[in-house]
C-alpha cells in the first residue's frame, strides 16, 4: 500500500509537470528568437559548443547518452527477480524472528528520490519526475509502481552521471581524498578512468585485479595510481607497503588487517577464524600480506615489479627479518606464477574467496542506502554471522561475472529499498537497524550540494546541458562541500549537524544564488512566471525540492501566503518557500 | 597509519582482554598488564592537582608547511654555513635563551615562552605530519582523532553564543572533531578584515523570521509524522543546530571577530597582515570565552632558497606573535591562556643543493607558554652539525620528546586528565593523549 497522501494526489503530478515543462520551453523559445539577438545567440552557441568539444578532448570520459537505456528490457530478468525474492524472504524471516512489524511500501516519488541520490548524487529534476513519475493512466498497483521504478533505475544506470558519481565513491576507498605525491599521482585521472570502467560496466573482479597488479605510467595507465598514491617522501620514492596492505585488506576483503601492523590482536577484534578453525590474528599476518607488494617499484617506465625483499622487525624481536608473502586465510587456493602482486590479485578475486564478493556487496549497499549492511563498511567477519541477504547477494555477484549494474538493480529492487521510512506503528531504532523501515540517513555533502543545484532548475543537469552550466555546477559543488565539510574516506559514518552547515544553508551564496527571485534563471522565478495558479506554484515547488506533493496542511498554509499578492511579492513568497524547503530536515536526509 | 599499541593497552581494554581470555589465561597474562597499569598509576600520582587554577584557553599558531627550527627558535650560528644558513642568534628576555636574529620582537617576549627543541615524530609527509601534530596520534585508517580544541570543548562545558573552537586563515586542514563528532570541528573564518561568513540573513528580519516559522511549524511537523519519537533530539539535531546558528547570528559576541573598533596603531603593532589581524582577533575571542583558536600562517615549505623564504615568514610572525603575547600579558589573559607555536615538522639541519631545507621530523622545535606553563625554559637540544648519513637521525637529540608529550603537557595545564578514555562511536575506548607531560615545564 502506498502512502495515503500520495495515493490521493499522485495523478495530479502529471498535470503540473507536463504543462510546466511545456510552458517553460515556450517561454524560453519566445525570449530567444527575437531577430536582434540572433547574431549574439549564434556566437554564444558556438562558444558553448567549442567549450563542449574541448571538454571532450580534455577528458577521456565519453559522455554517455541517456537515451541508450531505452533499448534495454525494462523489467529485470527472472534471475534477478528470483534473487530479489530470496533476499526479501530472508529479511521477512528475520523480522518475524525479531517480532518486528514492517512499514508499507514507499511512494514511487520517495523511491525515485532515493535512487537518484544513490546513483547520481542529486534529487530528480522536474523533467525526470514528469517522464518517469506516476501518470494519470497508470494502473494503481504495486506491480505498476515497480515497473515505473525499474524503468527509472535503468535510466539512472545508463546515464553517465551514474559512473561519474559512483566512481568518486569507489575512488575514495581505493586512493583516498588527499592530493597525494607530486608528479607520480594523478587522482583526477584515476577517477575519470574509474568512471569509464563503471560506465562500460567492466567486471568488478577484473577491475580490482588491475588495481592491485597493474603496471605502467600513472597518466597512460591510470590504475597504477592505486599504488603510487601511497608514495611518500619518507619512503625514498617507493610505495608504502603497510599502507597498500591496509588499503587492500579494507577495500577488497572487508578486513582491517592494518590494526595488526604493530602487534598481535589480543582483543579478538579481527576475525581470521575460518571454516570452524579458530585462530588469533597475528602481527605476522599483516606483514606477510604486505610482502606481496614488495616488488612494486617506480621508475621512468612507471610502476613495475622488480625483485626485492620486504624486511621488518616484529614486536619483541631485536633484528628485522625477511618476510615471505603469505595470505592470511584460504591459503589452499592456488597462486599463479608471476609477480607477487599478480598472485595477490588472483587470490583476492578468486571465486572461492567470498570475502571479496561480500565486501563489494556491502560497499554497494552502503552507496545505495547511505548505510552499509554490516557496519563498519570495511569490517566484515570472515565467518559471520552475516545479516539477511548478504550471502545471497555475494553469491549472485560472483556467479554473474561480478556485474555491478546487476547488483545495483537487485538491491534497488528489494523491499527494504522500496519500503517507507515512516509507519503507522511507533518507529524505534530497532526498526531502522532491522531495515523494517527505510533508515533515515544524513545526506553526504555532495548530495546536499547536488540536490540544491538541481532543485533550482526545471531541466535535468546532465550531459545534455551546456558545458558551461555543468562546469559551473561542479565548481560550485566543490566549494560548497569544502565549506560544508567533506566526509573524506569514511563516507558512511554519521557526520554533520554543525552550526557551520546550518549557516551555510541559511545564508550562504550557493543557496542564495539558486533561490533569489531576482535571478530569472532559477526555478523560483520560472515557477512564478508559468504556474497556472497558487496551488500549482506550491505543488511544483514541493516537487522540485522535496520530490513530493505537499500535505493538505502544507498546501493550505503556503497557498494562503500567495493569496492576493502582487506579481513581485509572489516571486518573493516562492523564493521564501524554496528557502524553507531547502533548509528542512527532509531535504538534508535520505528517507 | 597503524593503530598505536598504547592506545589499545589502556585500562579498560586490558581488563576486557583479561575477562575475554578467561580465568586460566588471566593468571598467565596478569603480569603482562599489571606493569603498564602500575606505570599509569604512577603517572596519575605525578599529575596530582597543582595549586594554580587550570588554563582555560589555547591559541595555536600553526605554521603550515614546516618552519625551520634553525631560522626561528633553534639557530646554530656556531655551525658552518651549510648548517647555519648564515642565520645569527640574538639574546632574549629569557636568560641564556637565544633565538634567530629574524625574530627581534619575539626576543622581548621569550620569558613567556618555553622551547622544546627536541620534538621528534615519524611523520615527514605534510598531510600525515599535520595530522600527527594536531591530534597527537599518527594517522589511522580506522578512525579520525580529535584535535586539542575539540577535546577541550568535549571536556569543558560553556554557554557561549559563538563557536568555542575556531580556526582562522585555515587552508586545507582545519582542526577537526574526529570521532567526537563534527559538532566539535573548528568553525572556520578568514581574515578578520572580512565579515564572518554566512552569519547575516539574506532577507530582512520579518521575512527571515517568517521563513523559519514556516519551517518549524509546518514543514518539520509534517516530516516528523510517523517517524522516531523525538526525532530531532534523538537523531537529526537539525532544528537544534539551526536554533544555535540563529542564536549566533544575533549574538553581540560576534563583535569579537571584528577589528573595526581597534585603533590603527594597535593593528600596525601586530603587523597589519592577515596573520597579525587574526592574532589580534584571537585575543578578543579568548576574552569573550572562546576555548581554542587556531591561526594558520603558511609558506614555510622552503625546499629552495630557505633562508630568505623563512625570513619572509618570520617577519610576519614576529610582529604578530610578540604583540599577541604582550596583549595577553597586559590584559591578564596569559595566565589562563596557553599559546602553542609549531608546524607539522621542522626542516633539515643542513641546506640542500638548492639552498633549501627539506622536511625534518627528527628533532624540531615547538614553543609553548602561558596558562601555567613556565616560560623562558629550554627543553632538549639538537646537534649543530649532525651526521647526514646517520642511520638513526634522532640518536644525537638530547632529551627527545614525542609530539604526544606536547599534547599531554597542554592537557595537563588545562586540567584535563589525558589518560582518561573517551569512546569512539563504535565503542572503542581511546586515550586522550598517549604521551607524558613534560614536568620541567611546570
Amino acid at each position: 500500500m502506498t502512502d495515503d497522501l500520495e495515493k490521493k494526489t499522485h495523478n495530479a503530478i502529471i498535470h503540473y509537470t507536463i504543462h510546466l515543462v511545456e510552458n517553460w520551453y515556450k517561454l524560453t523559445y519566445k525570449e530567444t528568437v527575437k531577430m536582434k539577438w540572433r547574431p549574439i545567440i549564434s556566437v554564444l552557441i558556438c562558444l558553448v559548443a567549442l567549450g563542449g568539444i574541448s571538454s571532450s578532448l580534455l577528458s577521456t570520459s565519453q559522455i554517455g547518452s541517456s537515451a541508450d537505456w531505452q533499448k534495454r528490457p525494462l523489467r529485470p530478468d527472472t534471475g534477478v527477480l528470483n534473487v530479489v525474492a530470496a533476499v526479501n524472504g530472508e529479511f521477512i524471516d528475520s523480522w518475524k524472528n525479531a517480532d518486528l512489524e514492517a512499514a508499507p511500501p514507499a511512494s514511487v516519488l520517495a523511491v525515485m528520490r532515493r535512487a537518484s541520490l544513490a546513483l547520481h548524487g542529486t534529487v530528480p529534476s522536474l523533467e525526470e519526475i514528469r517522464e518517469f513519475g506516476p501518470s494519470e493512466q497508470m494502473v494503481d498497483t504495486l506491480a505498476a509502481e515497480n515497473d515505473l521504478l525499474d524503468r527509472y533505475i535503468q535510466y539512472l544506470l545508463a546515464d553517465r552521471r551514474y559512473a561519474d558519481y559512483v566512481s568518486e565513491r569507489f575512488a575514495r576507498v581505493f586512493v583516498g581524498v588527499d592530493a597525494g605525491p607530486f608528479l607520480v599521482y594523478r587522482r583526477r585521472r584515476f577517477q575519470l578512468w574509474l568512471s569509464d570502467q563503471l560506465f562500460a560496466n567492466r567486471r568488478y573482479d577484473s577491475l580490482c585485479r588491475e588495481l592491485i597488479s597493474g603496471t605502467g605510467v600513472w597518466v597512460s595507465d591510470p590504475a597504477v595510481n592505486f599504488v603510487t598514491a601511497t608514495i611518500t617522501d619518507d619512503n625514498q620514492g617507493r610505495p608504502d607497503l603497510p599502507k597498500l596492505a591496509g588499503r587492500t585488506s579494507r577495500a577488497f576483503l572487508g578486513m582491517r588487517l592494518d590494526c595488526l601492523q604493530c602487534h598481535d590482536d589480543a582483543l579478538g577484534t579481527i576475525g581470521l577464524s575460518f571454516e570452524g578453525m579458530s585462530r588469533e590474528a597475528l602481527q605476522t599476518d599483516f606483514h606477510q600480506f604486505a610482502a606481496f607488494y614488495s616488488q612494486a617499484s617506480i621508475s621512468l617506465g612507471g610502476v613495475q615489479d622488480d625483485y626485492r625483499h620486504y624486511s621488518y622487525t616484529y614486536l619483541g624481536d631485536e633484528k628485522d627479518k625477511i618476510i615471505t608473502p603469505k595470505v592470511p586465510f584460504q591459503s589452499d587456493l592456488t597462486l599463479p606464477a608471476g609477480s607477487r602482486r599478480g598472485q595477490l590479485a588472483t587470490w583476492i578475486t578468486a571465486r572461492q574467496n567470498r570475502a571479496f564478493s561480500r565486501t563489494a556487496v556491502n560497499r554497494v549497499w552502503a552507496i545505495i542506502f547511505g548505510k552499509p549492511l554490516v557496519e563498519p563498511v570495511d569490517d566484515i567477519p570472515l565467518s559471520g554471522p552475516f545479516p539477511p541477504g548478504l550471502e545471497l547477494l555475494a553469491t549472485d555477484f560472483s556467479d554473474h561475472e561480478y556485474d555491478l549494474k546487476r547488483l545495483i538493480q537487485i538491491i534497488t529492487r528489494l523491499d527494504v529499498f522500496r519500503i517507507s521510512s515512516r509507519a503507522a506503528f511507533e518507529v524505534t531504532s530497532r526498526h531502522e537497524q532491522a531495515w523494517t523501515v527505510f533508515p533515515l540517513v544524513r545526506l553526504r555533502p555532495e548530495q546536499v550540494a547536488g540536490g540544491i543545484g538541481q532543485t533550482a532548475r526545471v531541466r535535468t543537469i546532465n550531459a545534455d546541458v551546456s558545458y558551461s552550466v555543468r562546469q559551473q555546477q561542479q565548481q560550485d559543488i566543490l566549494s560548497f562541500v569544502k565549506r560544508y565539510g567533506d566526509t573524506g574516506e569514511d563516507e558512511f559514518e554519521d557526520r554533520g549537524g554543525t552550526i557551520t552547515q546550518r549557516l551555510l544553508m541559511m545564508n550562504g551564496n550557493f543557496v542564495k544564488d539558486r533561490t533569489r527571485s531576482s535571478d530569472g534563471s532559477n526555478a523560483a522565478a520560472r515557477i512564478a512566471a508559468i504556474a497556472e495558479d497558487d496551488e500549482d506554484a506550491v505543488q511544483i515547488t514541493y516537487l522540485c525540492v522535496l520530490t513530493r506533493l505537499p500535505s493538505k496542511t502544507e498546501r493550505d498554509h503556503f497557498i494562503l501566503a500567495l493569496h492576493g499578492v502582487s506579481a513581485e511579492q509572489r516571486e518573493r513568497v516562492l523564493e521564501d518557500l524554496f528557502w524553507t524547503l531547502i533548509n528542512s530536515t527532509e531535504f538534508s536526509w535520505n528517507h | 597509519m597503524a593503530c598505536q599499541s598504547q592506545q589499545h593497552w589502556n585500562r579498560r581494554t586490558l581488563l576486557t582482554a583479561g575477562l575475554q581470555a578467561g580465568v586460566t589465561a588471566a593468571a598467565a597474562t596478569s603480569m603482562s598488564w599489571l606493569t603498564p597499569l602500575a606505570t599509569k598509576l604512577a603517572h596519575a600520582q605525578e599529575r596530582a592537582p597543582d595549586s594554580q587554577a587550570p588554563a582555560k584557553s589555547v591559541i595555536l599558531l600553526w605554521m603550515q608547511g614546516g618552519p625551520s627550527q634553525r631560522d626561528t627558535f633553534d639557530p646554530k650560528p656556531q655551525a658552518s654555513e651549510l648548517y647555519s644558513g648564515g642565520v645569527k642568534s640574538i639574546k632574549t628576555s629569557a636568560q641564556d635563551v637565544r633565538i634567530a636574529e629574524t625574530l627581534p620582537l619575539m626576543a622581548d617576549q621569550m620569558h613567556h615562552l618555553s622551547l622544546v627543541r627536541s620534538v621528534v615524530s615519524r611523520e615527514g609527509d605534510h598531510a600525515r605530519g599535520v595530522y600527527n601534530v594536531k591530534t597527537g596520534f599518527r594517522p589511522d585508517p580506522t578512525l579520525v582523532h580529535p584535535s586539542i580544541g575539540a577535546v577541550m570543548c568535549h571536556q569543558l562545558t560553556d554557554d557561549l553564543e559563538i563557536p568555542r573552537h575556531i580556526s582562522m586563515l585555515t587552508t586545507n586542514t582545519p582542526a577537526r572533531g574526529g570521532y567526537l563528532g563534527d559538532t566539535f570541528d573548528a568553525f572556520q573564518v578568514g581574515d578578520p578584515q572580512q565579515p564572518v561568513p554566512d552569519v547575516t540573513a539574506r532577507v530582512d528580519t520579518e521575512r527571515d523570521e517568517k521563513r523559519r516559522s514556516d519551517l518549524f511549524s509546518v514543514v518539520e511537523k509534517e516530516f516528523a509524522r510517523g517517524r522516531l519519537r523525538n526525532l530531532d533530539e534523538k537523531k537529526t539535531l537539525h532544528q537544534l543546530s539551526m536554533k544555535r546558528a540563529v542564536r549566533m547570528m544575533a549574538s553581540k559576541q560576534l563583535e569579537a571577530f571584528s577589528l573595526k573598533d581597534v585603533p590603527q596603531t594597535k593593528k600596525d603593532r601586530f603587523g597589519d597582515t592577515s596573520f597579525g589581524r587574526a592574532c589580534l582577533a584571537a585575543t578578543q575571542l579568548i576574552q569573550v570565552g572562546v576555548r581554542c583558536v587556531e591561526i594558520t600562517l603558511g609558506g614555510w615549505d622552503s625546499h629552495i632558497n630557505n633562508t630568505p623564504a623563512q625570513a619572509s615568514r618570520t617577519k610576519i610572525m614576529d610582529a604578530a606573535m610578540s604583540s599577541m603575547l604582550a596583549e595577553l600579558d597586559e590584559t591578564g589573559l596569559l595566565e589562563s591562556t596557553i599559546v602553542v607555536w609549531g608546524g607539522e615538522f621542522g626542516r633539515t639541519p643542513w641546506l640542500n643543493s638548492t639552498n633549501g631545507r627539506d622536511h625534518w621530523p627528527h628533532g624540531f622545535t615547538i614553543a609553548l607558554g602561558g596558562g601555567g606553563i613556565q616560560g623562558g625554559r629550554v627543553i632538549g637540544e639538537t646537534n649543530p652539525e649532525p651526521d647526514r648519513d646517520a642511520k638513526d637521525e634522532t640518536a644525537d637529540v638530547v632529551d627527545p620528546h614525542a609530539v604526544e608529550d606536547i599534547h599531554a603537557t597542554v592537557y595537563k595545564a588545562l586540567g584535563i586528565d589525558y589518560e582518561q578514555e573517551m569512546m569512539t562511536p563504535v565503542g572503542r575506548p581511546m586515550i586522550v593523549a598517549q604521551g607524558n607531560a613534560i614536568k620541567e615545564l611546570f
